[in-house]
């Protein structure tokens, strides 16, 4: 393809960068990411996706837009409250950039249907808010062989990973299986600062495009850990378990199962 | 700094399109979009091809050639063609 004179102004700034070029905005164009979940943390990945000239982002989420959303769901809007948030945020992606096809997915993951959604995809983000989410997309990921970024956030603090199915760790590898239900907090139970998802979602957002580039080395067998109180970035080392119930030598874990018993379900 | 050691691979490919030229004109352009599509010319071209961009952006005169050698290629000329135009002559040397 050859770029078009509005796409090398909107693109000028990455065309000039020697890791990115020309070269490097066309494979971003040809990109096809799936953002899993359209809220504190998928609306400022799709934000700069989008703006970065991600050219097909797939977005599942099965929630509508509510008012206590705003103070953190960037892409949605106080007229968009009571749409889909897969509806609202695609019309903020692409009215950002008309070269991106967001792919609006209302309903949730569960065993059954995820391996044929993220088939379609070169790679998954997570921004799920919750456990038997984050456990189904790493199992499917892994048993896919498809690489994953991971966010999570609460409160002051949030989490960054990059799993490279079978070359670094995976989700389990770092937490063997999902707490149980009611130990850990929701962030409708415990809170989280707004700007928080910002910071973790533009982190997870500059991963993938990382990956997409083939630049820069992503944060496979590592864990970012950010404090905002403490202004405040930790790198920790995550091995990879040879013992991992899924991507270790004898797995157990085969084929896909859901944990959705007993979790709360918030948005 | 230690000397590149070049490809044997990468030197026949010059060999081959040495001296073949392209041209480039950006008159009315200004930068940064002067050397974006000087960029994007070269990132069309095989190694060892040549590229002539006719310019009437004083600042680029100076910006694109820095911008060039940072990016690995080879500036050959650069040069004053009329009260407000000039030539900039460029090798790729790097993919």
């Amino acid at each position: 393809m050859e770029f078009s004179d509005s796409q090398i102004q909107r693109y000028s700034r990455h065309i000039i960068l020697p890791e990115v070029g020309g070269k490097g905005q066309k494979k971003l164009l040809g990109a096809k990411v799936l953002l899993v979940g359209a809220g504190g943390l998928g609306c400022p990945v799709g934000y700069y996706l989008a703006a970065a000239g991600v050219g097909t982002i797939g977005l599942v989420d099965d929630d509508v837009v509510e008012l206590s959303n705003l103070q953190r769901q960037i892409a949605h809007s106080t007229s968009t409250i009571g749409m889909p948030k897969v509806e609202s945020a695609k019309r903020t992606f692409e009215a950002l950039n008309p070269d991106v096809n967001v792919v609006a997915l209302k309903g949730r993951l569960n065993k059954d249907n995820i391996t044929g959604i993220i088939e379609e995809y070169d790679l998954v983000i997570d921004g799920s808010d919750n456990f038997p989410t984050r456990y189904l997309v790493n199992d499917a990921c892994v048993l896919s062989r498809k690489p994953l970024v991971s966010g999570a956030i609460l409160r002051f603090e949030g989490q960054v990973t990059t799993l490279i199915p079978h070359e670094g760790h995976c989700y389990r590898c770092l937490f063997e299986a999902p707490p149980p239900p009611g130990l850990v907090p929701s962030c409708q139970e415990a809170g989280v600062l707004g700007v928080l998802p910002g910071v973790i979602g533009a982190l997870e957002a500059t991963e993938a495009l990382k990956i997409i580039l083939g630049q820069g080395a992503p944060l496979k067998n590592a864990l970012l850990i950010y404090n905002a109180l403490s202004a405040s970035f930790r790198k920790v080392k995550v091995p990879r378990n040879p013992k991992c119930p899924v991507c270790g030598e004898n797995p157990t874990i085969t084929e896909l199962e859901d944990y959705d018993a007993g979790y709360c379900q918030m948005g | 700094m230690p000397e590149e050691v070049s490809n044997p691979m990468e030197e026949a490919e010059r060999m081959e399109n040495a001296g073949q030229k392209r041209n480039l004109d950006i008159r009315g352009l200004v930068c940064p979009y002067t050397f974006v599509k000087a960029k994007l010319a070269i990132e069309d071209m095989e190694l060892g091809e040549v590229l002539e961009i006719v310019l009437d952006y004083p600042e680029a005169v100076h910006n694109i050639p820095k911008s060039m050698q940072d990016h690995g290629q080879k500036v050959l000329k650069v040069e004053q063609t009329g009260p407000k135009e000039w030539i900039i002559v460029v090798r790729k040397e790097k993919d």
